[in-house]
């Protein structure tokens, strides 16, 4: 339904270009949810971006790639033909609940607007349909709160009403762009249930952009790791929790605090920065941070090559190559920093 | 809300008080004797004497402050030592012209400065935003009563297009009346546009970039719908605040422009009394200003909770 083809979006700033997505390749089948993992900076969320076009541009822009849904390359369409499909067909919600909303209008207003923009229908029936809506993300009282405003709701509520305007056209797929991150842990359950069930209901394709492996855990039928504008490993949940083979992969999973430590245990961190994606290091971008870099890592950028069924990673390192690096790693791990 | 104004209305005594106070102080201690003004140079000192009994200035000057404001209380402003009428009547004749003149030029300035905005933040990336900062800078740093010979001189003499001075009542017709007042109204309104664009722009430039602007853009919303409803609505709010205090400023303005252009309003007949030292007049006027100015504001602040629904004042 959704290919993405070597797409590569850049920024003009003034220390430079950043190249954020660089050169990112990933398919999305109808129904599917794809996670996209990474750190602050990776360039997932001007990825998810750029499949609605929603960067300024500029300074954004497309110097290369392709974004074909269902057979249209996205990249090539006018403003005017992407608007038809912005909302309607691809629909996203985003980070932020407590500033997606505009502060100034009903949030009946709000959701009206949203199914009037594509759908020819009287303003009655736009609000019968709202209401609808609203009853579908589990507003209680949704005749009522029609006619409230955005600061009159919490957080949690706030993003079930972003995801009830998402849904307002019945799109075929969602891009959530860390639809959680704002929310607590308790809040953050009940809209992965909710996004689940909607998917279950209406068969929408979900790319879930986000840095929370737990989330990931739960909803994705695959996963693409990205670290610094790049996929780096891509595989099912299975294949990136249990087999990673991408040191960045390994070293993320390792970096999770795990409730049956011991007290005294250090929490294990990544060292060093993201890269500078104005002018990324030569050869593997990860190579300054990786535990296992060699002379070589310098020197090689390497490409995904295939691990397993539907497990890619991009790391020079075989598979048994990198077991046994892990090994000794985690050996050094257990006898290493005690108090 | 209701509570909100009586209490705001309540507060206004205490303003209104200190303000009488400081412009009973200025007129009084001001050099200069009415009743000298009146008889002219070659009065006797009995003359003088007598007539300063008669208008109450031999009194001291603390008795002559609690004799007015008694008065103003009872709604009495006193009388005009020029002409003996009261002066809430010669205020009341003045009000029509420079009324007419402020509403003239403050939908001037929202019809010229909004529109104005709208489209620089529509066209934010080109050369057009540097040029529109530098034109409402210099909007807003030229000085009224220049800019206001110019426009005489050019479009009343030169080019003889508008009439260079005078008022007509709009009784007398709406056209000569807007005719009338175009002139005075744009240089009065001058000012205003650029601050007001300028405000204007910065906010909807602020609000353009905030995350519910994306959420309208996300659903497919037309750009220009974008800006004209999603972003001028939440740029509008911090714009209010100037726009109150540009209605209130012209009051001020309206006294330069109204001397340039002879309209007889509130600014010439203050200008006149100061001229002829009626004291009465020239309390009554600045209260009168300052009244308006005071009520401006409440009306601002109340307009805030109609245009942003998280503002409440219960």
């Amino acid at each position: 339904m959704l290919e993405v083809k070597q797409l590569k979006t850049q920024i003009d700033t003034n220390e430079g270009v950043v190249k954020a997505v660089d050169g990112v390749s990933f398919t999305v089948e109808a129904g599917q949810t794809v996670g996209i993992v990474g750190e602050s900076g990776s360039g997932k969320s001007v990825l998810a971006h750029s499949i609605m076009q929603l960067n300024p541009v500029p300074p954004t822009f497309y110097p290369e790639g392709e974004i074909i849904f269902e057979g249209k390359n996205l990249l090539n369409l006018s403003e005017r033909e992407l608007r038809k499909i912005r909302g309607n067909e691809i629909a996203m919600i985003f980070q932020d609940p407590m500033s997606s909303l505009n502060p100034v209008f009903k949030i009946g207003d709000q959701l009206v607007e949203a199914v009037l923009t594509h759908q020819k229908m009287s303003r009655q029936d736009a609000r019968a349909r709202a209401v609808e809506l609203l009853t579908d993300v589990g507003i209680p009282d949704p005749e009522r709160r029609m006619n409230d405003y955005p600061h009159q709701f919490s957080g949690g509520m706030r993003q079930r009403v972003l995801i009830a305007i998402a849904l307002a056209c019945n799109p075929k797929l969602l891009i959530a762009d860390e639809p959680t991150t704002a929310l607590d842990v308790t809040i953050q359950a009940q809209i992965l249930e909710l996004m689940r069930d909607i998917q279950k209901k209406y068969g929408t394709a979900i790319i879930m952009i986000t840095h929370d492996l737990g989330v990931v855990s739960q909803m994705a039928d695959k996963v693409l790791v990205m670290y610094s504008g790049r996929i780096v490993e891509e595989g099912s949940v299975e294949d990136i929790f249990y087999r990673p083979s991408m040191p960045y992969t390994w070293s993320l999973l390792r970096s999770l605090p795990r409730l049956d430590a011991e007290a005294h245990e250090r929490l294990i961190n990544i060292e060093g920065q993201p890269p500078n994606l104005v002018s990324p290091p030569k050869g593997c971008n990860f190579h300054p941070r990786c535990p296992f870099s060699t002379e070589q890592c310098l020197e090689v950028d390497p490409e995904l090559t295939v691990r397993g069924d539907g497990h890619f990673a991009a790391c020079i390192l075989s598979g048994q190559e990198f077991d046994s690096e892990k090994k000794r790693m985690e050996f050094a791990d257990k006898k290493g920093v005690p108090q | 809300m209701l509570q909100y104004t009586v209490r705001r209305l309540v507060s206004i005594i205490p303003v209104m008080l200190i303000v009488s106070v400081i412009v009973f102080l200025i007129v009084h201690l001001t050099p200069g004797n009415p009743a000298y003004l009146i008889l002219g140079e070659d009065s006797s000192p009995e003359a003088i004497e007598q007539l300063e009994a008669q208008l109450g200035l031999d009194k001291p000057m603390v008795m002559q402050f609690f004799d007015w404001i008694k008065n103003i209380f009872t709604g009495d402003l006193g009388q005009s030592i020029y002409s003996s009428e009261p002066v809430t009547q010669v205020i009341m004749e003045r009000v029509g012209p420079t009324f007419s003149l402020m509403m003239m030029s403050m939908a001037l300035t929202l019809l010229i400065a909004i529109p104005t905005a709208i489209f620089v933040v529509w066209r934010r990336n080109t050369v057009l935003d540097p040029l529109f900062t530098s034109a409402s800078l210099v909007g807003a740093s030229i000085p009224e009563f220049w800019f206001a010979m110019l426009l005489v001189l050019g479009l009343g003499v030169a080019i003889p297009i508008f009439p260079v001075a005078g008022y007509v009542p709009i009784a007398e017709g709406f056209f000569t009346w807007f005719y009338h007042l175009i002139l005075p109204a744009f240089v009065l309104a001058a000012v205003e546009i650029g601050l007001i664009a300028r405000m204007l722009r910065d906010g909807m430039l602020e609000a353009v970039n905030q995350d519910y602007t994306k959420t309208a853009r996300a659903k497919g919303v037309k750009e220009s719908i974008v800006l004209m409803k999603h972003v001028f609505s939440n740029a509008l709010i911090p714009t209010t605040t100037v726009i109150g205090v540009t209605v209130a400023g012209l009051l001020g303005g309206t006294v330069i422009i109204e001397t340039i252009f002879t309209i007889p309003g509130i600014g010439q007949l203050l200008i006149d009394s100061i001229h002829r030292r009626d004291y009465p007049v020239i309390q009554g006027v600045v209260l009168f200003i300052a009244a308006i100015y005071v009520v401006i504001n409440l009306l601002v602040d109340l307009l805030y909770a109609f245009l942003d629904p998280r503002i409440r004042y219960d």
